[in-house]
């Protein structure tokens, strides 16, 4: 399911990503009310509900199969041991697999982890790129034809994501590209319509006077869009780019439908594969679940570099 | 040199030939990878194409056929349960998150620990809700036992599966929309809560008389996108049950998928794709409609 991604710009100037609330909001805190301990009660659920499964991911890679299935509910790893891990990695011969309960299948995790890599960056990279170079030119730059080249971009946000995938997939076959990581990634390698649409929001907020500025001191459009303007825009850049990241390496439908072998097979493709390869009766969970680890853990790492300046700026934008 | 505003014709020309080069990437990728597959996807629907041979024009011959094909009703039926079960209880909680975030804490921690669920696939999800939930070995069904119930098959029974996997959805998604949902409240000033605690109001009043009448554009926008999402469901059915158990859980993506890609009718599966899009299309000018009235200043 591809979600539309939504981001705001930087917060308004009144409220930063970490305003605490008001004192008197602090000073009711001290004040327990049966409906504040209800309140908290209610929250502590929401994140026990959140983070327990993490832990559950952990407990079951670092357990034995045999392990699992003796005590399916004893909440630290059973017979602690890397072997799921070395499963998902591909470490393990077959027998040495097939003997601690996997599949015996051989999977490149490391071959699908640099596949997701490449993917997710060029997507993102290139993607981010043209989206603010297109909005700049709706937002500041005069050409004729302008405001209906931006009406059909507008109309294309109409467009649900899995409505294209279909011709697109004949596309990319007519064009060779199937099985192949450039394949997955052209369809959302030059734009996306949302993209374009909020960077053109916030390049048109940036007072003129600053553009003027630079223009004054000679210097030409392009450099003040590269030099002046992209700089500016680093905070909402940088939130877009996560997600499209996040967005790009989460991705299964279209890498599914375009890649055929281990050469372009990414993540996310990679683990519904392992996870058919197992029979219901005799799931390898601890190497499905070090896999999940596995495809999981560098988007965790990624947010939670970034995570301070992105929780602050991912909002709503709205269409007006 | 005189100021932008009333520049001369030169740089007008200079503009165009500039902007010529700051669009022209991301024109041809509308173009190419948006538009023209747009076009196609509902020029394909017309015809009998099946990916090896040339598209052939059939006229209404899939339309026809879909209107008399009882899975294709059956999907969309399934869809919708997902749909209502996914939102219903997706909005809810994430109104919840986000008011508890605005009103009771100012944490960004915990902002950021809502968010979690929301960095891993909709594959990741799948699996490892797929071993909770497993009948035997589950941590859940362990739960289930454990207080004294029958183990539940949860994604291997009929009445289960569809409202389990709308779950899981609701498991990966609501810290995000609970974040956008938060965003449209940060707008309302505090001083209206201030002075309404002032006269006495209670928190439970305060949401019903400020913060629902003043986020509802917002709520509205969220609500569009996440049905739009919702209805386009496909990883998580596709690695948890794939489909079944007996068609319990195609959902119609799944369905167009299977026939696209398991059957070769891309012609026929066009043709859905074009019936979930005008779906989506009257769903979005309908919420549309309904919301613009009750605008704020706000928001």
């Amino acid at each position: 399911m591809t979600e539309t991604t939504s981001v705001a710009g930087p917060p308004p100037v009144t409220r930063t990503a970490t305003a605490a609330g008001p004192a008197t909001a602090r000073r009711d805190g001290r004040r327990l009310s049966p409906g504040r301990i209800v309140a908290w009660t209610v929250m502590a659920a929401i994140v026990l509900i959140t983070v327990l499964p993490f832990y559950w991911i952990l407990r079951t890679a670092l357990s034995t199969n045999t392990g699992l299935a003796a005590h399916p509910a004893g909440p630290l790893p059973v017979d602690p041991t890397a072997g799921g891990f070395e499963r998902a990695l591909g470490l393990q011969s077959a027998e040495e697999a097939i003997a601690q309960g996997g599949a015996g299948g051989g999977l490149k995790f490391w071959r699908y982890l640099l596949n997701s890599a490449l993917v997710s960056t060029l997507i993102t990279v290139c993607q981010i790129l043209f989206s603010a170079m297109a909005a700049y030119a709706f937002a500041r730059l005069r050409w004729r034809g302008r405001d209906t080249v931006f009406a059909l971009f507008l109309a294309g946000l109409m467009v649900p994501a899995v409505f294209t995938l279909l011709p697109n997939f004949v596309l990319i076959k007519e064009l060779g590209l199937v099985d192949s990581l450039l394949g997955i990634a052209l369809p959302t390698m030059f734009m996306t319509p949302f993209a374009v649409f909020f960077l053109r929001q916030f390049f048109m907020n940036v007072p003129r006077e600053v553009e003027e500025a630079a223009l004054l001191d000679g210097a030409g459009k392009v450099r003040v869009f590269f030099r002046v303007l992209l700089p500016m825009a680093s905070a909402p850049v940088l939130t877009l780019s996560v997600l499209t990241y996040i967005t790009s390496w989460n991705d299964y439908f279209w890498p599914l439908m375009v890649s055929y072998s281990d050469s372009s097979r990414v993540l996310t493709v990679a683990l519904a594969v392992f996870r058919a390869q197992n029979p219901q009766s005799g799931t390898d969970w601890s190497g499905l679940m070090a896999a999940t680890l596995i495809a999981a853990l560098p988007m965790l790492l990624l947010f939670g570099v970034f995570a301070r300046r992105i929780v602050g700026t991912i909002g709503f934008t709205g269409i007006k | 040199m005189t100021v932008v505003s009333n520049s001369p014709p030169s740089r007008l020309r200079g503009d165009g030939r500039l902007a010529v080069l700051f669009v022209a990437p991301a024109l041809l990728g509308f173009v190419v990878f948006l538009l023209w597959p747009t076009l196609r996807g509902v020029y394909l629907s017309f015809t009998s194409f099946n990916l090896l041979t040339p598209a052939e024009w059939v006229g209404l011959d899939n339309y026809v056929r879909m209107v008399h094909d009882p899975i294709f009703w059956d999907s969309l039926r399934v869809t919708v349960v997902y749909v209502v079960v996914n939102i219903g209880v997706q909005t809810v909680s994430a109104l919840a998150i986000a008011v508890l975030l605005q009103r009771l804490t100012q944490s960004s921690v915990l902002r950021g620990i809502v968010l979690t669920p929301y960095l891993m696939s909709n594959v990741v999800a799948g699996v490892v809700w797929l071993w909770i939930l497993d009948t035997q070995l589950g941590i859940g069904n362990e739960i289930v036992a454990g207080l004294g119930l029958d183990r539940i098959p949860f994604l291997a029974d009929e009445t289960w599966a569809v409202p389990v996997i709308a779950l899981i959805n609701v498991w990966r998604h609501v810290g995000y929309t609970a974040l956008l949902l938060f965003a449209g409240l940060q707008a309302i000033p505090n001083d209206m809560y201030e002075a309404a605690k002032v006269d006495g109001a209670s928190e439970w009043r305060m949401f019903w008389r400020i913060t629902m009448p003043l986020l509802r554009p917002v709520l509205a926008v969220v609500l569009i996108m996440t049905v739009i999402g919702s209805f386009q469901v496909f990883d998580t059915v596709a690695v948890t049950t794939a489909g079944g158990p007996a068609n319990a859980t195609n959902v119609l993506q799944y369905y167009i998928y299977g026939a696209a890609f398991g059957r070769f009718q891309f012609g026929y599966a066009s043709a859905m794709s074009v019936a979930l899009l005008v779906v989506l299309s009257a769903i979005t000018f309908v919420q549309y409609r309904l919301t613009r009235a009750g605008q704020t200043d706000l928001g």
